[in-house]
């Protein structure tokens, strides 16, 4: 099935889904890409060179700890974490965009543009575009630049232009649609930098292509520590590029069963959500054919996340697929259950996890204690939580930061 | 499955004899634009009278989408403000079809490709037929994902318009040209609606290229919105766009810029 993945019997389609729905003006630079991503595909000496920037410059192979306390408390299933978050930047987007910004240096290309929701794919690209010389340029959605604001202060630091993108929900969605009207205009020396497994194709086997150093890792590094495979590997779900990466080297292992997790929001039952496998219908947009939510006739919802990462109306096409293969098992969390996952991954663990990343741990958290004790989880901690040190501080409602906030207001 | 005629229906017949009988008096026809819904149904009503009473010779409506990925700041906005005025898809062809009842040139619908897709290609074309619309334009739809689309389209005699771009290597604008109907709908630059364009040796060179692979009349869209650009292209293309331009006169100057535009740009359509 891994392989299958990546010999199209229709280029750029998983099952139905995926494709690639751009206006003809893009047309010539995606075919442009997709040759330059197979070349480099191909070329024997280029996962190694990828291998090594990431060994050098952002802590590969990231290591997997065993969360001994989590897996008493909750008296199930032995709990191993892969540690993304020990990634250059604070998350597997590290991983994606070094590999991109060496494709764009065999393109030849010189200015780099993306999207980011939480802004650590943003952080991601200006970082590996003031590392390899490149002008960058990221668009955040309004809301999101409001509630990820250190993320805004070090892109800038890094040089990077942030424009703050006001139409349709001011979300992910919209800073995809504004990346492509600049692509659209500036493709001659300018690369897109797709941060997930979404949009047109090659953009989700690329990603992909990039992030399956995560479950290749994992699977070596799991059968050191335990002597053999995890039962369950669990990851959240935005787009996917996290899941989508750890789950690929699983894949093939039957036995083994791969849980997604998407963002529950304020509950299904709400509609304030971004569950796209539990509200989501066929469609297209954004580039590709997939499960969006969006309403009866075509028209994209609103999302809901706590976590700005995965506040998105789409999902990977490779996800799709395997969700219809039965491969993949889908489950969501709430706002309310991932804060109190990051709480007691914070306090069992001394990990600060990624709200993002803690919907991964809410559904362990569900599903450990009933597993047996013999049985071992691997959970894919994608991101730190630095970044959402005012979004926690803000759920959890702690006094003290409040009071520094407004000290530090009254000083300005 | 209908069964499909061999011949070209008589639709068909019209649009290519609608087009080559205006062109006998003019040297380019003006295909002009409006997003249903904005800045209100009264607006778009009132923008398609003036369109009339000026001489429009073809006219797209657009169905508005959240995602408007090929569209500009301005239309964006548009398509937004629609949608929050609650147009929905009820409405719009209940628009459609009372503007093709009350004027006389063809109209087109403009939108992307999801909602068409969410549809169904054969509901959709049934339903374009039934509101008297004339084809559709989809920006974001390559040729080869047009499936049944086009199966659909001829049996309800529309004309699926093809996009194609200064970008698109030879062979691609080909492939394009064989599937189009109706015209050729030229993008004129790189670059989402609204911009401004120069019509320059580049777009020359695109039309020439054009013009070796299509019989198709040619129409040539984004960044055109004077009377000079419409001048420019006597002789190279037979159907100039105007979109955004127009909707910043009327947002800006009201019914009587609207209008006065209208007028300048269908005067420069004749031969000087």
């Amino acid at each position: 099935m891994q392989k299958e993945l990546f010999e199209f019997k229709r280029p750029g389609y998983y099952g139905p889904y995926g494709g690639a729905f751009v206006p003809e003006i893009l047309r010539t630079t995606i075919d442009e890409l997709t040759s330059a991503f197979e070349e480099a595909y191909a070329d024997p000496a280029f996962w190694p060179q990828y291998v090594d920037v990431m060994q050098s410059y952002s802590c590969r192979p990231t290591p997997i700890s065993y969360l001994e306390n989590l897996s008493r408390q909750l008296g199930g299933a032995r709990i191993y974490c892969k540690r993304e978050d020990l990634n250059h930047t604070g998350a597997h987007k590290a991983n994606n965009v070094m590999g991109q910004g060496l494709l764009v240096k065999r393109m030849g290309k010189s200015r780099v543009i993306a999207e980011t929701g939480a802004g650590q794919h943003g952080v991601a690209t200006a970082t590996m575009a003031a590392r390899m010389g490149l002008e960058c340029t990221i668009y955040m959605g309004a809301v999101d630049v409001e509630r990820q604001r250190p993320n805004v202060f070090w892109m800038e630091q890094l040089g990077a232009e942030v424009i703050a993108v006001t139409d349709g929900t001011a979300t992910l969605k919209d800073a995809i649609n504004e990346a492509m009207r600049d692509w659209a205009a500036s493709m001659e020396n300018t690369h897109y930098v797709m941060g997930t497994v979404c949009g047109p194709h090659p953009f989700p086997q690329m990603v992909t292509y990039f992030q399956s150093i995560i479950g290749k890792e994992s699977y070596q590094q799991m059968q050191k520590m335990t002597g053999g495979l995890p039962d369950h590997v669990y990851a959240c779900v935005g787009g996917g590029s996290n899941a989508t990466g750890i789950f690929l080297a699983f894949l093939d292992e039957n036995n083994i069963e791969l849980i997604g997790v998407e963002a529950g929001g304020k509950g299904i039952e709400t509609g304030l959500h971004a569950s796209r496998m539990q509200g989501g219908q066929l469609g297209v947009a954004q580039g590709y054919k997939t499960y969006f939510l969006q309403d009866a006739e075509g028209q994209m919802q609103e999302t809901h996340s706590v976590a700005a990462g995965l506040d998105y109306i789409g999902i990977g096409p490779i996800l799709s697929y395997l969700h219809d293969q039965k491969r993949v098992r889908f489950e969501s969390a709430t706002d309310e259950e991932v804060v109190e996952a990051a709480k007691m991954l914070i306090r069992q663990e001394g990990i600060i996890p990624a709200l993002e990343s803690s919907h991964a741990f809410a559904a362990v958290i569900r599903e450990a204690p009933k597993m047996k004790k013999e049985q071992v989880i691997l959970v894919n901690l994608s991101g730190r939580g630095d970044k959402d040190i005012f979004n926690i501080a803000d759920a959890i409602g702690d006094e003290k930061w409040k009071l520094f906030l407004k000290q530090k207001v009254q000083q300005l | 499955m209908e069964v499909i005629s061999q011949t070209e229906s008589a639709t068909v017949m019209n649009l290519t004899q609608y087009i080559q009988e205006r062109l006998q008096q003019k040297k380019i026809l003006l295909m002009t634009h409006a997003v249903v819904g904005y800045p209100s149904l009264q607006a778009n009503w009132d923008m398609l009278e003036t369109m009339q009473e000026a001489g429009v010779d073809l006219v797209e409506l657009q169905f508005p989408f959240t995602e408007p990925s090929a569209d500009g700041e301005l239309f964006v906005k548009a398509n937004q403000e629609a949608l929050k005025n609650g147009i929905r898809r009820d409405d719009y062809f209940a628009f459609m079809q009372k503007a093709t009842e009350a004027f006389d040139f063809p109209i087109f619908m403009m939108s992307y490709y999801n909602p068409v897709f969410v549809m169904g290609h054969r509901t959709i074309c049934e339903q374009l037929k039934e509101s008297g619309s004339s084809g559709y334009i989809l920006p974001d739809l390559p040729v080869e994902e047009y499936g049944d689309l086009f199966t659909y389209s001829k049996a309800a005699e529309l004309h699926p318009i093809l996009l194609c771009a200064p970008t698109n290597t030879q062979q691609r604008l080909q492939e394009i040209a064989l599937k189009g109907s109706g015209f050729l709908y030229c993008v004129a630059r790189k670059g989402v609606t609204g911009a401004k364009t120069d019509i320059g040796q580049n777009v020359d060179r695109f039309l020439a290229r054009c013009r070796k692979v299509s019989e198709l009349p040619i129409a040539l869209g984004f960044g055109l919105s004077h009377g000079t650009d419409i001048q420019n292209l006597h002789g190279k293309a037979e159907i100039a766009i105007v979109g955004s331009a127009l909707l910043r006169s009327w947002l800006e100057k009201g019914k009587e810029g609207y209008q006065a535009h209208l007028q300048e740009l269908v005067e420069n359509c004749f031969p000087k």
